[in-house]
């Protein structure tokens, strides 16, 4: 139940920057992913709230209160770790109550708080049991409860999911989620599965060579990136880039398309070859190769029966075009109306 | 089915012989110290057909004071593990999990000084020692062998302790435990296999030494080191005598060795992380 705010963060690994002068607002009550590909600061900048690394410069605020350099306990976080780091030689119950324990809490205080956390988790019957007698998606929730018991101001999550099989990582996104809202608990969430911070987020926060390169609520993100990078790095099958002369007709230096806004049409003034065809079920997605060489992914129906070297045409839907200038930077939404016109005044 | 039994019976048979040819001189030490001298000097040995004797055990522990050995034995032994691990715990803790761009080059240079014989520092130790009154004392001589065994000690522990993930400490951390609660409550359990293997290592290694105990001890601290010496020079060669003495300075280690076993082969940090 905390706002964090990072003024200025700055962390440097000998002549790495693993974070360039991060500022964010950590929403209370909100649920903040960090998302980027690896190596990319993420991970770096929840050490540093968490405290596990010492922040160079800048001030990192919890409600209100600089604590850039307090210890890790003091700053009153909870931590869930990608790999559990479960305590292997005490049982859960001990595992539980740790951080109880070393604050020295009444034994009875520690039993009632472990047990309540126990029970909301579903892990009241294994409580005697050590981490090693537990099932991966068991010692998850053991990790959680971990952090549950001290009712910590904000947790905060290192790629959680990632030990998981599919299956149980849906499961627990869920499960994270919605014990985070039962109980208005602040949440930054780390994870370099771009889907996951799509269903998980409130706001979501990417990352690349330590800087922040856009935040924002997952569908703000989605429909408006606000570089080429972030265009590419969210949304699954990715966004088509394409140059030159298609580009050129958008006044852009590169135009973006996703899948789902490029259909398959005789009409359509792309002209390709079909690669292969991937059949999801529900729909399909035609990888195709343009006569000038660039590959694209189109979604078309399921029922569609295409085979490779099939020659299809290509029909862009113009509302969902995003445009980048040289440096990959979005360009407004509207401008390529706008000046077709002043080119036409001229 | 067939070709895999054989092999396994190859290798165990290798194995045995290994084994038997290591234990060997043990062995031959062991059935000689229950000879008589006449039986043990013989040529060619008799090998299990002899008349079997204690007399060489009881001369022994008549005439040399063994018990007296084997409590200086323990003092400097055990003295010098504990004083090692004790200096030891927290340098591999600090190296294997706050590492520098110094700790290797540190690692290295610690294991350097085993490079050195140590008949290169006697007269110096030796005279620092007597002007200090360490001489023949079993704390002198503990020191000594736990600065000696601290780098074979640090190396244990940092190895040891680099396979304990640094995230169960990190999780120690933020869940508030102290530096020493975390060093004693998270990392000595998960540690304690190769605590034991360590302290069983250095104190072997400190109950056999025989050059600094040989030579800083004379009287009052001299151990079971110099037990055995005592029985090899005065009145020539008794072989029998010898191996008794010699087996009466084993005894104590094996005990030893046999209840670290359990700790020895125990792998507590299994399950800890995926």
């Amino acid at each position: 139940m905390s706002t964090i705010v990072l003024e200025g963060v700055t962390k440097r690994f000998g002549d790495h920057l693993a974070s360039d002068k991060i500022d964010l607002v950590i929403p209370n009550r909100g649920f903040t992913v960090f998302v980027g590909p690896s190596g990319c600061g993420k991970t770096t900048l929840l050490r540093l709230i968490a405290g596990l690394e010492d922040i160079d410069t800048g001030r990192l605020l919890i409600d209100g209160v600089d604590m850039a350099h307090t210890s890790p306990a003091a700053r009153g976080l909870a931590m869930v770790f990608q790999s559990y780091a479960l305590y292997p030689h005490m049982t859960v119950r001990a595992n539980l109550g740790f951080a109880l324990r070393v604050a020295g809490r009444p034994k009875a205080e520690i039993a009632e708080r472990v047990e309540r956390v126990a029970l909301m988790l579903n892990l009241n019957l294994l409580l005697d049991r050590r981490p090693a007698a537990l099932s991966g998606g068991q010692r998850q929730r053991v990790a959680i409860g971990r952090a549950l018991v001290r009712e910590p101001r904000a947790f905060l999550f290192d790629e959680p999911l990632s030990n998981l099989d599919a299956e149980l990582r849906a499961q627990m996104r869920f499960e994270i989620r919605r014990l985070q809202q039962e109980l208005g608990i602040t949440a930054v969430y780390v994870t370099h599965d771009q889907a996951e911070a799509m269903t998980m987020a409130d706001q979501i926060v990417v990352f690349r060579d330590g800087r922040i390169e856009q935040v924002g609520t997952p569908l703000e993100i989605y429909r408006a990136p606000a570089n080429q990078f972030v265009a590419g790095f969210i949304g699954s099958p990715r966004m088509n880039f394409l140059g030159g002369p298609f580009a050129l007709e958008h006044h852009a230096a590169t135009i973006g398309i996703r899948p789902q806004h490029l259909s398959l049409d005789p009409r359509g003034a792309l002209k390709a070859t079909v690669e292969t065809i991937e059949h999801l079920g529900s729909e399909s997605f035609a990888h195709v190769r343009l006569e000038s060489g660039e590959h694209l992914v189109a979604r078309c129906a399921p029922e569609l029966e295409l085979s490779p070297g099939a020659a299809v045409g290509l029909l862009t839907d113009d509302r969902f075009v995003h445009r980048f200038d040289a440096e990959g930077q979005a360009l407004p939404v509207g401008v390529a109306s706008i000046r077709t016109k002043a080119a036409a005044c001229i | 089915m067939r070709a895999r039994n054989t092999s396994s019976i190859v290798v165990t048979a290798l194995a045995w012989c290994a084994a038997l040819t290591v234990a060997f001189p043990l062995l031959w030490a062991l059935l000689t110290s229950f000879k008589t001298e006449l039986e043990a000097a013989s040529f060619p040995p008799q090998f299990l057909r002899f008349a079997w004797t204690l007399d060489n055990y009881r001369v022994v522990m008549a005439d040399g004071d063994y018990f007296a050995s084997l409590r200086n034995s323990l003092v400097i032994a055990g003295g010098s593990s504990a004083l090692a691990l004790l200096l030891g715990v927290p340098a591999a803790w600090a190296m294997a999990f706050a590492p520098t761009a110094r700790t290797r080059g540190t690692l290295l240079w610690m294991l350097s000084t085993k490079m050195l014989p140590p008949v290169g520092v006697l007269i110096p130790v030796y005279l620092f020692y007597r002007d200090w009154g360490l001489l023949d004392s079993a704390f002198g001589v503990a020191l000594l062998l736990a600065a000696g065994n601290l780098p074979i000690a640090v190396w244990m522990l940092f190895s040891n302790f680099r396979d304990v993930p640094a995230e169960i400490l990190e999780a120690a951390r933020i869940d508030g435990a102290s530096m020493l609660q975390e060093l004693v409550i998270v990392l000595a359990p998960m540690a304690l296999p190769g605590l034991a293997s360590t302290f069983f290592l250095i104190f072997t290694l400190a109950w056999n030494e025989a050059f600094w105990t040989l030579n800083l001890t004379s009287v009052d601290a001299a151990p079971l080191t110099a037990f055995i010496a005592a029985f090899s020079s005065p009145q020539g060669l008794f072989w029998a005598r010898l191996s008794a003495a010699s087996m009466l300075s084993i005894a104590p280690v094996l005990v030893i060795g046999w209840f670290c076993q359990r700790q020895l082969v125990r792998g507590l940090t299994f399950g800890a992380v995926k």
